[in-house]
């Protein structure tokens, strides 16, 4: 993980949106997308099936130009939710320097949510990470649904955030809650940085 | 200890209007000429004012138009902590007199003198002797003197005798022309109107006016577009997060109302997003970024400020400041820490040792520790105890017998446990019973334990040694030598009768040795009941250990002694060694002189050792004649029946008068 270079004075961040199959991930790429300035973005790379979905993966870079006199780009990645492309979220997920996870607020969707959870522990775990040292900020999608169909985001606090990482609920769709979850993760990212300086 | 004078903050740089023009031009005034026109002059003002500024602008001005003048421009947190860090470190007169040679004080942040009753002092002190030499001081604070709480009242009406002048927040236009001016100093323009706008916002200090510029300055870098006073205006008012909508975004990019959550869902859906979330995001990062990449240096500063604040050279520390990476920042702060550690280890050390030494800068300067190293073991090579136990007289070599057994028994305890069994131990015994052996074998046998330190010498050595170090005036450091011994063994304690100030020392490591439970062992010829001129308290601390006498060697004793002196001649009688033991001894050393004197006959007149010829050599040839069958001894006639204990009293003829004497002087 090479998130700061001293040398060349860049500042790289790989953040990786996790989650199960559509709990709306890929939209939180394309809500940011669209909010960059053309200048500071790059080309968004999605690889989607026909139907939409998430086959390989989406990444989205961002520029934020010189910071303090250190060339800061980000890097937003999608994993695929679909539980058969584990190869593929392990390789996406290698080298993260951030995990938002992306929860889908719908009550029917909690056991997807919980065993999408549990695939991430153990995807780090295998990559050699400690899942509770790796930033990590969750959010939960749809909250604009009915709400007989959705769980409040203290309920879903209660049944996913044991760890107590901030959580967000969101409308991924409309852009509630989508800058405050990446806003959220880059600085805990970037706390991490402040707080063991690799050279 | 003195903050640099910020080359920004000069008067040029400094925008005057009405609520500052009496200050500035007294300031002025003052920079023209110190220590005449107003002194002290001093200056309050609300924060965020231009104290600072100010301050720092009357130390350029005065340096241009005299560049001989000392100026130092310092905050009274920095004094305070310097002058705390100085007389730490013993140099509190040199900062004293440092800063009293100074032509112009500028003094900052008055205020914190509140409930520093020492620094007021101190400011007292100061501010007489500058005012007295002619020299400038400049003061400020946030509130005019009267009103800083708790204040001296001599400081007060010193510091109102001179100029006591205010600010007060900037007027409309100042706050125009301070805003026009910072825009100018970073090289960014705004469309016309857009300052104004900024101006007329209800700030109440410069700080936040320079907020608000910043905010602008940052948006306008973010935007395409250009900013018009309307959105500076709303910007600026507006709550902080949803502020400004990103110029040109376009109203299809906002949340249509009918995206917006239905009746019906939760009441915790979130607020609908504002439209310069990408701005507010990068000004976030931004923050993030600035605080990541400089927390290192943050990391250092706070670390040269802790040590310095605690008088320790930082120099080391302030060099990794001038990398461009972080690396080895930790490791380098850690390995300081670890210096620092160690030199403190060694100044606690020295302050036992040898106090006056303590002082020594090496124990404040981290590159100096290999000089701090070799000082702490001087100063522990010269507070050695005075002298060990002598190797000559090894506990191997001690001939026991019944005379003895009892103390060597005593001795023997001692050793396995010093401090705890026999403390302190008395050993009682004529000259040349093997006392000195005896203490000496029991030193050795200390001093074998780790980390002991024995010290052993004579009562006479004791004496001597405190007499130099009075004289030397050394008088702590004679008594960390002896407090840094594991045990104390005196010969012959009889010798500090009626050396009062011998006993009184000698008194105070006494009771020391008895608290630490280190050893305690004393010779001395009488019992310590019967030595005059001993002070009470001293005999009554012998007394309360153990005493054990050492009684005249008896045959046995004395056969093995000769027999040992004896080891060396190949052939020697059998005869020879009884004749010799059965000869009365008062001591060891008598013996082993008879002995010595019969061997160097036998040289001297190339005879063969016999016990006819050491009889011939000690008692002369008519000793021959006299010995009748029944007496043992040499011309030495007992009467076994007659109870006298001394047989050396029943002399009634002695062969050699000078030679039995020889044997008994000590």
């Amino acid at each position: 993980m090479s998130l700061v270079n001293f040398t060349t004075r860049e500042i790289t961040c790989k953040i990786v949106y996790y989650g199960p199959g559509r709990s709306g991930k890929t939209r939180n790429l394309h809500y940011v997308y669209g909010r960059v300035p053309e200048a500071r973005r790059g080309r968004m790379i999605s690889l989607a099936t026909q139907t939409d979905r998430t086959l390989f993966f989406d990444f989205l870079p961002i520029d934020l130009g010189s910071i303090s006199g250190f060339v800061t780009r980000f890097q937003l990645y999608t994993v695929p939710g679909q539980v058969y492309y584990n190869a593929t979220r392990r390789l996406v997920l290698q080298g993260a320097d951030g995990v938002v996870f992306v929860a889908d607020s719908q009550a029917r969707q909690l056991d997807e949510n919980l065993e999408s959870l549990q695939n991430l522990q153990s995807n780090l775990l295998e990559l050699g990470q400690d899942a509770r040292q790796v930033p990590l900020v969750l959010q939960y999608n749809k909250q604009d649904l009915p709400r007989e169909l959705i769980l409040t985001p203290a309920e879903m606090d209660d049944a996913l955030n044991f760890r107590g990482a901030p959580s967000f609920p969101a409308d991924a769709l409309h852009g509630a809650g989508v800058f405050e979850t990446l806003k959220s993760i880059s600085e805990l990212v970037l706390r991490r940085l402040s707080a063991g300086a690799p050279a | 200890m003195t903050a640099a004078l910020n080359p920004k903050f000069t008067l040029e740089t400094f925008v005057v209007g009405s609520a500052n023009r009496l200050a500035v031009t007294a300031g002025r005034t003052v920079a023209e000429s110190p220590g005449s026109a107003y002194n002290p002059l001093f200056i309050y003002s609300a924060s965020g004012l231009g104290k600072t500024h100010l301050l720092m602008a009357m130390g350029h001005a005065a340096k241009r138009l005299a560049p001989g003048l000392s100026v130092e421009y310092l905050t009274l947190d920095e004094f305070v902590e310097a002058f705390h860090a100085a007389v730490a470190a013993g140099q509190g007169d040199a900062v004293r007199q440092r800063v009293q040679a100074v032509d112009m004080l500028l003094v900052d942040d008055v205020q914190f003198l509140t409930n520093r009753k020492e620094m007021q002092a101190e400011l007292l002190r100061l501010t007489e002797a500058l005012l007295s030499a002619g020299h400038q001081i400049v003061l400020a604070s946030d509130r005019p003197p009267n009103e800083i709480a708790d204040l001296d009242e001599r400081l007060i009406s010193r510091f109102s005798g001179g100029l006591v002048v205010d600010m007060s927040p900037p007027d409309y236009e100042t706050r125009v022309a301070i805003l026009r001016r910072k825009a100018e100093e970073r090289g960014v323009s705004f469309a016309p109107g857009v300052l104004d706008a900024a101006a007329s916002l209800e700030l109440s200090n410069v700080r936040e006016l320079m907020g608000a510029l910043n905010r602008l300055v940052a948006y306008q870098a973010v935007s395409d577009a250009t900013i018009t006073p309307e959105t500076a205006r709303e910007m600026l008012r507006g709550k902080p997060g949803a502020a400004t909508p990103v110029p040109g975004a376009s109203a299809a990019d906002e949340p249509a109302p009918a995206d917006l959550p239905a009746p019906g869902s939760p009441p915790v859906a979130p607020a609908a997003p504002s439209g310069d979330e990408f701005a507010l995001f990068l000004t976030d990062v931004t923050t993030n970024v600035g605080k990541a990449v400089e927390a290192w240096r943050a990391r250092v500063a706070e670390a040269v400020l802790r040590w310095e604040g605690e008088g320790y050279r930082t120099a080391r520390l302030e060099a990794l400041l001038d990398q461009d990476t972080p690396g080895g920042v930790e490791e380098a702060i850690a390995a300081y820490g670890r210096d620092v550690e160690r030199l403190r280890t060694l100044a606690a050390e020295v302050a036992q040792l040898d106090p006056p030494a303590t002082g020594n800068a090496v124990f404040r300067d981290p590159e100096r520790l290999d000089e701090a190293e070799e000082l702490a073991s001087r100063v522990r090579a010269g507070v050695a105890p005075p002298s060990g136990p002598s190797g000559a007289y090894p506990l191997e070599t001690l001939v026991v017998g019944s005379s003895n057994q009892i103390a060597v028994g005593a001795a023997r305890e001692v050793i396995a446990a010093p401090g705890r069994r026999y403390n302190p131990l008395v050993i009682v015994g004529s000259p040349g019973t093997g006392k000195t052996h005896l203490l000496h074998a029991i030193g050795l046998e200390l001093a074998r334990r780790p980390g002991a330190v024995v010290a052993c010498l004579s009562g006479q050595g004791f004496i001597d040694e405190l007499i130099a170090a009075i004289d030397a005036d050394r008088m702590d450091w004679w008594r960390a030598r002896y407090r840094r011994a594991t045990a104390l063994l005196l010969d012959d304690i009889h010798l500090l009768a009626g050396k009062e100030r011998s006993q009184e020392e000698l008194f105070l490591l006494f009771n020391l040795f008895l608290d630490w439970e280190r050893q305690l062992v004393f010779t001395t010829p009488a019992p310590p009941s019967e030595l005059a001129d001993l002070e009470p308290r001293i005999v009554s601390r012998l007394s309360g250990g153990l005493v054990a006498e050492l009684a005249e060697p008896d045959r046995a004793i004395r056969a093995a002694l000769i027999e040992r002196a004896l080891a060396g001649r190949p052939g020697t009688e059998r005869a020879v060694i009884d004749y010799l033991a059965d000869r009365p001894a008062g001591s060891v050393l008598s013996l082993l002189d008879a002995v010595q004197r019969v061997t160097a006959a036998a040289a001297a007149q190339e005879r063969p050792l016999t016990a006819d010829f050491a009889r011939e050599v000690l008692e002369g040839r008519l000793g021959r004649d006299r010995r009748t069958v029944g007496m043992r001894t040499s011309g030495i006639v007992v009467s076994s029946a007659s109870g006298v204990r001394s047989r050396e009293k029943m002399v009634w003829e002695w062969p050699d008068v000078a030679d039995r004497l020889v044997g008994e002087v000590p």
